[in-house]
């Protein structure tokens, strides 16, 4: 048999719940003694990928290993995992000692060895004395340290952490990460964290898992995913950034905001399509002068604590957000700069909407489960089976969902310096990706059109079938 | 004069003072006469002799004595049949509806003296004899809701993560439930003991009808002394049973405050 050295296998697995797919295809392996978070906006699937783990949920599809033995469908009580709650989940019917000797009470240990077990947790997370206390007499930030202890007093091989400061205030979260990662160090045990707090995520891991709509994004150093975001959705998710349209016009040379730039990265292939990222602390703001690559004017400044958060409308009109100690007020003409090495270039995921289509006469196609006037159809015959292509631009949104030939919901949005790019999700669950100066909210119900010249329609391949 | 009589219609408070008249007329002085009359003879001296009378007569006390042992009798056979039923309706992966536990409450909206009469005829069309088994049988059919309902209720606001929680510490799903499912629903089951406790012991009817009359229980001593004009004896019958029953909620009340838990009654 093949021996592996991770801890945790996750292989191809899959979760449905009725028609909704929750995860989609997940891979991951963690390494034994590693601190692996799972990162994603609710809703992404991270809490159900560790409840498969922990075996409160089977998985649909694909298989799950921990340290090498085959667990999809081994109960919850027999695996060698345990689990931090988000709302703590103490039994409230216990004290804090039987809180935490609950899981060695049924492993059958001896009450010696009981007792010193948890004292010794107690000590771990700081609430010595605290043993006969009513569970329900502790403040959260406590509760939540005797869950951890009642967890990590079984000393297994994994612990899960789901969200567990997520109902702590600010500063009592900051002082739980450190201990989490002194714990993490001095138990040497493999943690796996979900949380939705990128800057929690930066802080505590060694391999941040970006997890977007059930599919996993990015796994990586947070030095890495913070640098090299692999796409749009993490570099706007990790941080604060300027993602922008651009072209590679060849290596090293990068096209945006109007000008072109110098950069390091390459491979792309000449006048392609790409994402620019640039991190607002990347950019160097000054007085006008020779040296700048654009110009323009402070519309916003903002005082942030540590530094100022400035926006600059170029003279091309995008925007940019750049961030400064020094304070450059609204009305400001201002140069700004960005070093080769700052620019991060990110092949666009798709440079226009395809569907699947069928073409029902001359002048009319069928995609996204409506019948579209269309022009190009002329060309096809009719029940022919096409490739239906939208510009991202030529979607129109209406507030009205009647006005629409069919309706959706804004699902994700992404500014872009001069428009948004949002992601809208049609009432069949197909991703519809829209270009526009209007300001949608997240949520929003929108009925969307597309005009009949710009719809454009190819021949399927035959090999696509 | 309008404006101090909309004053007085203003003050919440006032809006009690028809419920509270009709507690002292129906309620407090039916309680004070009963008092009075347990603790005076005929002519209306104050005597011991009515209580007196219950301790020395053997029959009475044995009535009382077989009243709550029905009583327990039927509670437990109620918590025995009440508890799964409550489990079964409120637990997520069998997934019953409302409509059910609308199904399992719905007999206790029907008079009870109707399924009462109803019992006696099953009995009758099976051919089975009225008598204690009738009686018990009776007795729970009437007050099983009683029991269902208050676990149920516990059960279905108690903390699932609670349940997850045990097994990720690795309780098997027999330990989960007496080591985390049944503690966390002790609230419930002292309410729905207390709800079908206190009614049977002070039930005469459903005795009279599915016994024929044969077995007497408490209740049917009490109605019966103050049917024949007894009314002094009766009166300090009712006045016992009545501190049984107070006993029994303030122990209760205690059992409530230390799981401080709001607990399960309706």
């Amino acid at each position: 048999m093949q021996q592996s050295s991770y801890i945790i296998e996750v292989h191809n697995v899959s979760k449905h719940f009725g028609d909704k797919t929750v995860l989609d295809n997940i891979n991951l392996n963690v390494k034994k003694g590693e601190f692996v978070t799972i990162l994603g906006p609710s809703g992404c699937g991270k809490t159900t990928l560790l409840r498969l783990i922990a075996g409160f949920q089977t998985t649909s599809e694909g298989e799950i290993r921990i340290a090498g033995k085959e667990i999809t469908q081994t109960p919850p009580h027999l695996r060698p995992v345990n689990t931090v709650f988000q709302k703590y989940a103490l039994f409230p019917h216990l004290n804090v000692y039987d809180n935490i000797a609950f899981g060695l009470k049924l492993k059958k240990v001896a009450a010696p060895v009981i007792e010193k077990k948890v004292k010794a947790a107690l000590k771990m997370v700081g609430m010595t004395d605290y043993e006969y206390r009513d569970v329900d007499s502790l403040s959260g930030g406590q509760q939540q340290r005797v869950a951890i202890a009642r967890a990590i007093v079984n000393e297994p091989e994994v612990l899960l952490l789901d969200e567990p400061l997520a109902a702590l205030d600010l500063k009592m979260r900051k002082d739980m990460q450190m201990e989490l990662k002194e714990m993490h160090q001095k138990l040497g045990i493999t943690f796996i964290y979900v949380t939705h707090d990128q800057e929690e995520a930066l802080t505590l891991s060694d391999t941040i898992v970006v997890m977007s709509e059930g599919k996993i994004q990015q796994i990586g150093t947070p030095m890495d995913i913070y640098n090299e975001p692999i796409n749009s959705f993490v570099a706007d998710f990790i941080g604060e950034s300027n993602i922008l349209n651009g072209i590679m016009i060849h290596d090293k040379k990068v096209s945006f905001a109007g000008h072109e730039f110098e950069c390091v990265d390459k491979g792309f292939g000449e006048n392609v399509e790409v994402d620019v990222v640039i991190r607002p602390e990347d950019v160097y703001i000054f007085d006008p002068s020779d040296v700048a690559q654009l110009t323009g004017v402070v519309t916003s400044c903002i005082f942030k604590g540590v530094h100022y958060e400035i926006v600059v409308q170029t003279s091309e009109g995008y925007e940019i957000m750049v961030q400064d100690y020094h304070c450059f007020e609204a009305g400001r003409n201002v140069g700004l700069l960005v070093k080769p090495f700052d620019i991060h270039v990110m092949k666009k995921e798709r440079s226009c909407n395809t569907f699947e289509g069928k073409v029902i006469d001359d002048s009319h196609v069928e995609f996204l489960g409506c019948s579209f006037e269309a022009p190009a159809a002329a060309g096809f015959e009719s029940g022919e089976k096409v490739v239906v292509e939208v510009d991202f631009k030529d979607i129109i949104l209406q507030d009205n969902e009647e006005d629409g030939e069919l309706s959706g919901d804004v699902n994700f949005i992404l500014y872009k310096g001069d428009h948004y790019h949002l992601t809208v999700v049609s009432d069949w669950g197909v991703d519809i990706f829209v270009d526009t100066n209007d300001v949608w909210d997240n949520g929003d119900c929108v009925g969307i059109s597309i005009l009949p010249e710009s719809i454009r329609l190819k021949k399927l391949q035959e090999d696509a079938e | 004069m309008l404006n101090s009589l909309s004053r007085f219609f203003m003050r919440r408070k006032n809006w009690s003072i028809p419920y509270a008249l009709f507690l002292i007329v129906f309620v407090v002085i039916p309680l004070l006469l009963i008092v009075f009359y347990a603790f005076t003879d005929e002519e209306g001296m104050f005597t011991f002799a009515n209580f007196r009378k219950f301790m020395m007569h053997p029959e009475a006390m044995n009535t009382f004595i077989y009243s709550i042992g029905i009583a327990i009798i039927t509670t437990l056979v109620c918590l025995l049949l009440g508890y799964p039923a409550a489990y079964i309706l409120s637990h997520r992966s069998l997934n019953v509806s409302k409509t059910m536990v609308v199904l399992f409450i719905l007999p206790m909206w029907v008079n009870i003296l109707i399924r009462t009469l109803a019992t006696v005829a099953l009995f009758d069309f099976l051919k089975l004899p009225l008598g204690e088994g009738a009686l018990v049988f009776g007795m729970v059919y009437n007050f099983l809701p009683f029991m269902i309902y208050p676990i149920y209720n516990t059960l279905q606001k108690m903390d699932y993560s609670l349940v997850e929680a045990a097994q990720d510490l690795g309780a098997n799903p027999l330990k989960v439930f007496y080591k985390v499912i049944l503690p966390l629903s002790m609230p419930g089951i002292v309410s729905g003991i207390v709800m079908v406790f206190m009614p049977t012991v002070s039930t005469f009817a459903i005795a009279e009808l599915l016994t024929m009359n044969n077995i007497k229980l408490f209740g049917t001593t009490v109605q019966e002394n103050i049917y024949n004009g007894m009314w002094n004896y009766g009166a300090a019958l009712s006045l016992i049973m009545l501190l049984l029953i107070g006993i029994m909620s303030l122990f209760t009340n205690e059992e409530d405050n230390a799981q401080n838990e709001s607990g399960g009654v309706i």
